[in-house]
């Protein structure tokens, strides 16, 4: 099975790699996946509490090619957005920027859940109700 | 010398057929295509004494009678006959069939269809290592007992069973022994009569022959086995396998158990040193592991888990220059990491971070270097994209962590 190019550049120069302080109170983390089934992503996202905007995302990422990319694309999708547009984001938004195949789903799904673990644990931090996740099939 | 890429190191999925087997048969394709059963004219006799050659040639490297060969379209029919054919020549004497868990597929699936025609079957589980133990096999053995089939080298670990000492158990109890040898013939010396074989089943595209094309062996004397033919027709290969010889692939075969018998042994000699070259640098890297028996394994293989690394994701930073395999499964619907890792008792975290190395005859010393640097350097990577390498660094115990299983 061939890799799209874009899977390919993400892999190959993934965006956003790295660690926030998950201590601060403005960082949510979210860690999805297991070690079992291939695929860990621990996604964080940093929010500029004044303008309510993330203003960073990190990630860090156990897998195949299409989950490094899957995270790396999210996080680059994320920085700017706002909580609200945040969630908005799907996982078929991922499967088709980067072309997934069907076997490669999974990958763009456990981004979208990393998206909204990242988000609860934000949410929470800050005293919001958590929201309750839609689960989708893997 | 200028290095050719990609690099090939997938030698246990197939060998490149060697340009000496490919010349050997050429003239059998449209100068010399008779029918090896023709017995009335030139075309067949000629047909004839190419697969009577080859059917030397082949038994010579396994030092068999000729008689004793019967050429299949490859392994996996040969496992098929040999299993299915005693099952059914056998069934008088019993229905009890002692194989393990780490044999190829076509061993395993034609084990589970002997269960569903009635047959028993019994898995023995193999040590961390991949041997069976000897103890637990004879354990086994029940008066219903016909056959124990139990491959020679394996094909994703290679590790070697003891064939003589579970030949010596087969014996004792009047058993039949079959053993896959499907990545052990060619590589190092497979003797039926040393090793005590019955039935051997073996294939010529992973000895640098063609594909389409193998054998399976069976022994005429002490004892005389016979299978039920699994194919119905003109009565080929002394009534167990019909159908039409394939005589370029045959001659193919052939050729390649001819140079397989010469070269074999300087040619394990050079694989195990570039192998262990490989294996020994590599594992200079933190947390590496080799995968199976380091001591009872054919040369040319080696396994190697890379923790915290995702095997597809590993040969994704190289697969523009190095073919290889993994024993991750990110790939397959079921996403189940290999059942043979698995068997050894590796966690799928260590399944998923495996590759698998097959070495063969036109491997340089030059393309092992290359692919030192190029998986240390793809490992070191990826691991600091890790979160698991990051969690590991910081003494955090990864089985302690709830994972959210999907």
């Amino acid at each position: 099975m061939a890799y799209s190019e874009k899977v390919i550049d993400h892999y190959s120069n993934p965006k956003n790699v790295g660690t926030l302080d998950k201590a601060k109170t403005n960082v949510g983390t979210g860690l999805v996946g297991a070690p079992e089934c291939g695929d860990v992503m621990r996604l964080q996202i940093e929010v500029d509490q004044e303008s309510g905007l993330i203003s960073d995302a990190k990630f860090k990422t156990f897998g195949c090619g299409s989950a490094i990319a899957s995270s790396s694309l999210a996080t680059e999708w994320l920085k700017g957005k706002s909580i609200d547009q945040a969630l908005t984001i799907d996982n078929m938004d991922i499967v088709e920027e980067l072309n997934l195949p069907p076997v490669k789903i999974h990958c763009s799904v456990l981004a979208e859940d990393a998206i909204k673990a990242a988000i609860n644990d934000y949410r929470v931090k800050n005293g919001l109700p958590e929201f309750v996740l839609e689960k989708k099939a893997h | 010398m200028e290095m050719k890429f990609p690099i090939y190191l997938d030698n246990n999925a197939t060998t490149p057929m060697d340009p000496r087997v490919l010349e050997a048969m050429l003239p059998y394709f449209v100068e010399k295509f008779g029918n090896a059963a023709s017995r009335n004219h030139s075309f067949g006799w000629e047909a004839e004494e190419a697969v009577d050659y080859a059917r030397e040639q082949v038994a010579k490297l396994i030092n068999a009678d000729p008689k004793e060969i019967i050429f299949t379209s490859g392994a996996t029919e040969a496992d098929n006959l040999a299993i299915k054919g005693v099952f059914e020549m056998y069934a008088s004497k019993g229905n009890h069939i002692i194989t393990c868990t780490t044999e190829h597929k076509a061993v395993l699936d034609t084990c589970k269809h002997i269960e569903k025609q009635g047959g028993q079957v019994t898995y023995l589980e193999v040590a961390a290592d991949g041997l069976i133990n000897l103890e637990e096999l004879e354990a086994a053995i029940t008066d219903k007992t016909i056959l124990i089939s139990i491959m020679y080298g394996n094909n994703e670990i290679g590790v070697v069973q003891p064939m003589r000492e579970i030949s010596k158990i087969a014996r004792k109890h009047g058993i039949l022994l079959f053993t896959d040898a499907t990545q052990a013939v060619g590589k190092i010396p497979v003797d039926v009569n040393a090793d005590g074989i019955d039935l051997m089943a073996f294939s010529g595209h992973k000895m640098y022959g063609p594909k389409g094309v193998g054998a399976l062996y069976v022994r005429r004397k002490n004892p005389r086995v016979k299978v039920t033919s699994q194919m119905d027709g003109g009565g080929h290969e002394r009534g167990m396998r019909s159908g039409t010889l394939n005589v370029p692939n045959i001659v193919g075969l052939g050729k390649a158990c001819e140079l397989c018998m010469n070269e074999m042994e300087s040619e394990a000699i050079r694989l195990s040193a570039m192998r262990d070259r490989l294996e020994t640098s590599l594992l200079e890297l933190e947390e590496a592991y080799v995968n199976g028996n380091r001591e009872h394994r054919l040369p040319h293989t080696a396994n190697i888990s890379f923790k915290y690394v995702e095997g597809e994701g590993l040969m994704m930073g190289f697969n523009k220059n190095i073919a290889l395999s993994s024993g991750s499964a990110c790939t397959s619907a079921s996403l189940e990491p290999s059942y043979v890792l698995k068997a050894l008792g590796l966690g799928d975290d260590l399944a998923h971070s495996s590759l698998r190395f097959g070495l063969g005859r036109f491997t340089t010393d030059e393309q092992i270097d290359f692919t030192i640097d190029a998986i240390k350097t793809t490992v070191l990577k990826l691991r600091e994209m890790s979160p698991l390498w990051e969690m590991y660094k910081e003494g955090i115990d990864l089985n302690a962590i709830e994972w959210a299983h999907h």
